[in-house]
Order: structure tokens, then sequence, then C-alpha cells
């Protein structure tokens, strides 16, 4: 009842190469919740059957109590996404990423003035805002793509590595904007990253997932309590090994070459 | 009353959708200066060198001023070029990331794709449109003002078109890889073999059946009507010919753009 997602039994299949092996899990309703895994483990595939970008082979998703397959709009009005690239309007303004976004989901057009001032304010983005976002830095493009995400006033916000190639002082500001969010807005917020200690420090609850299936769940302290380790890195790599994986993007071109890689 | 309610505002739902993508592809097109001018420059070029260069042999042929018949054939290129550049945008929006955010948008792919091809074919006749003042600037002399409106319809028209086809396109491309394959397969061909550099009259039979499966043709021979009142083509043909291969190629490429995983 109070579970936010619940995957059942979630399958991704691109020809013999499974690259999501029937995984089910829950995520409780207002929690922070790091997803975690190495590289190719099936991250990027499971946010993007999430999010209805890819059709799952088997296995039911519920968001928000939608059904991902049968009814679509209401999961994609739902959640906010930050995608692992940019995806921005370059030639665009600020403002007029906000609008666009606000206008896609039918915003009011009361609410939606009001809101995008609030949320461009929160990321110090106001100032700013009639300025292509081409002249923006990685960091202030990663901030306004957060307040694009909430504008909506999604129940679910996904961050598919929010604070990839960003420095420690942008990592930090970012953290404390979704951690603040997280509470002001009740925002469900569901990440995937590969900083262990980003995990440790704001994550409710830690999945693991490796080779397409989840090896671990539960608080940082209950992973480290279970491995014995002191840290959460140490943790990570007691349950997924040491070995250096292929990388595989999670676009589904590049994940059927990782599969034809893997037949050779 | 109740149930009008629900639609009609899942009716302006729909139009702000287009709408607000439509208005996205304008804003691109005006603030990029540099691809505004750049692309004057291809028209600027065929306008003088072709007309001026083949005017006197055309003219002693008796086939009268040469820039007043290539001029409709150059303002059809400057909106092929650009409809179809429009169209195919779709591959950098995919590689810039932007794509994803329309596609988890609740709102119809149809609708998206709507909205921009919309755009595109508004910035491709005023391409046109442009292209046009330029030729006046280079000699061309419109035989009536009064077929103005008409040769804006073949302009939108043959926008509209290839915008659509662009986008049909770019929905099976992943990335800019095949781009060069098209711009020498289809593009030049589709511009080459539509009439729009000579007239179709004593053309070889193999080359006259290939001009006539071009929908450019038609949308060069409605324009030549329009603004020189010469044309091969009956005008129901050219408005029936264009206006059906638009329709088949909005379906064909809303089919394959519902198809993109981003």
């Amino acid at each position: 009842m109070d579970n936010i997602i619940e995957v059942k039994n979630l399958t991704k299949k691109y020809g013999d190469f499974t690259a999501v092996d029937d995984i089910s899990f829950a995520v409780k309703k207002g929690i922070i919740f790091a997803f975690l895994g190495p590289n190719g483990a099936g991250k990027t595939t499971t946010i993007r059957m999430l999010t209805t970008l890819l059709d799952p082979t088997k296995g039911q998703i519920s968001l928000a109590g939608y059904d991902s397959v049968k009814d679509e709009d209401g999961v994609r009005r739902s959640f906010g996404i930050v995608f692992q690239d940019p995806s921005l309007d370059e030639e665009l303004t600020a403002l007029e990423n906000m609008e666009l976004h606000g206008i896609l989901y039918s915003v009011p057009k009361k609410t939606r003035k009001k809101r995008i001032e609030e949320l461009l304010n929160i990321v110090e983005l106001w100032d700013r805002r009639n300025e292509p976002t081409k002249n923006f830095s990685g960091g202030m493009k990663r901030r306004l793509e957060i307040a694009r995400g909430l504008l909506h006033h999604p129940k679910i916000l996904f961050l598919d590595e929010p604070t990839l190639g960003l420095d420690p002082q942008t990592r930090n500001h970012i953290w404390s904007y979704i951690k603040n969010l997280n509470k002001k807005e009740n925002v469900t917020v569901f990440f995937t990253t590969h900083y262990m200690d980003e995990a440790e420090k704001v994550a409710n609850q830690i999945d693991i997932i490796d080779h397409g299936k989840i090896v671990a769940s539960g608080s940082s302290e209950e992973l480290k309590k279970k491995t014995g380790k002191d840290s959460l890195e140490e943790a990570f790599l007691a349950l997924t090994g040491r070995s250096i994986r292929e990388e595989a993007q999670g676009n589904q071109a590049n994940a059927r070459m990782h599969w034809r890689m893997r037949r050779r | 009353m109740r149930a009008c309610i629900g639609e009609c505002g899942e009716d302006k739902k729909h139009m702000s959708t287009i709408y607000i993508l439509w208005l996205r592809q304008l804003k691109r097109y005006f603030r990029s200066r540099s691809r505004i001018i750049g692309s004057l420059g291809q028209p600027l070029l065929f306008l003088v060198a072709l007309g001026f260069g083949f005017g006197p042999i055309y003219a002693k042929a008796g086939g009268g001023n040469y820039i007043n018949f290539l001029a409709p054939g150059i303002i059809a290129m400057s909106i092929l070029f650009t409809a179809l550049f429009s169209g195919i945008e779709i591959i950098w929006d995919r590689q810039f990331g932007f794509l994803k955010e329309t596609l988890v948008a609740p709102v119809k792919r149809i609708h998206i794709m709507l909205g921009r091809t919309l755009g595109g074919a508004t910035v491709a006749t005023f391409q046109g449109i442009i292209v046009f003042l330029i030729s006046l600037v280079a000699g061309f002399r419109p035989t009536t003002l009064a077929m103005l409106p008409l040769a804006l319809v073949f302009v939108f028209l043959i926008a509209f078109l290839f915008t659509a086809l662009g986008t049909a396109i770019a929905s099976m491309l992943e990335d800019m890889q095949g781009f060069q394959l098209i711009m020498n397969f289809l593009v030049m061909p589709i511009f080459f073999l539509s009439g729009a550099l000579f007239p179709l009259m004593g053309l070889s039979k193999i080359l006259s059946t290939v001009v006539k499966a071009n929908p450019l043709a038609y949308g060069v021979d409605g324009l030549r009507y329009a603004l020189d009142g010469i044309h091969s083509f009956p005008l129901s043909t050219d408005l029936l010919v264009l206006s059906l291969v638009t329709v088949a190629l909005m379906f064909i490429g809303s089919y394959l753009f519902s198809k993109i995983e981003a």
C-alpha cells in the first residue's frame, strides 16, 4: 500500500541476452532509493522500462498505482526524470525549456509561472533564466534538468547518474537540493550512481543489481553488516566482485551490440 | 455537456502540444542566423551562375528569359533542402538528448510529430519566401501578382511534403552516418530530376518517366504555373499529387516515429 513503485518479475531480453532477469522490488513512498550496480548490470534498462521508454519482455510495473503498460499516460504524469545524458534544448533559454516542459505536461499557465520561478530559485538559476542553455556549465544544466523534472509535481523523481562528471562542490549542492526537495515536496527519489559515498550518505534504501539480477537490498548499514565491511564501497565490491565489466550504455543499439559481443 | 468538457480539454491539450513544438522549430530557425544566411548562399549562386550563364543559350533556343524560368525551380530547391533538414533534425535531437524529453511526456507521439513537422514546414515556407524575394533582386519578374496566393499554397505544400519525408527518414536513422547517403542518393536526384533547371518538353522517355515519379516535379510545375503562367501538368494534378503524397508520408512518418525507442 505504501509502495510507490512495485516491480514484479521484470525481464528484458535482447535476443538471447537477458539485460534484466526476473527482478522484483518495491520502493516505499517518500524515501530516497539508490539503485546501484556495475556498468552493464541493467540499471538504465530498468529505468527505461520504469519510465515507459522501453517495453518489458515480461513482468509488471506499477508506478504511483498506475500500470506501466496499460496506463502509460498515468505513469508518465507521475514521474519526473533526469537522464544520464543531457536532454535540454540548447538553443532555448532556461525559461523556455521550463515552459515547454510545463506545456507538454499541461500544467495550467498560472501554476506554471509560479512553479517555474520557485524551482529556478531553488536551483539558483532564476537570474540566468533568459540565457540559452548552451552557455551553461555541466552543473548548471544538471540543476536546470532537476528543476524541470519537478515542474509538474511528480510523485517520483528518477535520476540516472545525476552527478556524473561534476566537481565535488556541485555534487554537494545538487544533493542538498534533492534532499531538500524530497522533504519539502514529499517526492520519492530513485537514483543511480557510481559514487558509493553519495548512496551511503543520502539513500534510505539501496538495491544492488548485477548481471540483471538484484543481489542485495537494504539500508547502507544493513548491507555493510551483511558483508562485514566498513564502507558501502567495500560492501558493493564484496557483493559484485572486483572484475571490470564491459561498458554497455543504456540504449538499445548498444545493448544489442553488447549481446552480440557476448555471443562471440 | 460534461463529456465535452473532458474532450474539449483534451483537444486543447493536444493543440498546445502541437503549438509549443511548432514554436520551438521557429525559434531554433530564427536564432541561427548563420543557418539562414548560409542557406541563402546556394540558391543565390544557382540563380546567378545558371541564370546568367545559360541565359543567352536559352534565349537563342527560343525559350525566352531563363531567369524567369529558373526562379521557381530555385525557390523549390531551397524549400526542399530546408524542409528535409528540418525533418532530419530529429537525429540531432536524439543525439543531443532532447528527443527523450518529449518521448517521456504524457502526450501522444502523433502530436509531437505533427508539431515538429508543421514547424519545419513553416520554416521552409519562410525560406521559400526569402528566396523568392532574392530572385526578384536577381531579375526575376513574375507574370502576374494575382497568382501569388496560389504560389504560397505550392510553397507550403512542397515544404510540408518534404518535412514529412525528412521526419520519416530521420525516424529510421540512429545517427548522422547515413546523412551523406541521403544527400547524394535522394535529395540531389529529387532536385536535379524535378524539372527545376530544364523544361520537361522533349525529354527522353526514361527521363520523362523518372521526372513524373518525382513529387517535387509537381511542386515546381505548380509554382511555375503560379509565377510564370507556364506548366506541363494540369493544375489539379499538381495539387492532387502533392496532397496525396504528403498525406501518405505523414502516415508512414507517424508510424515510424511511433516506433522510435529513445
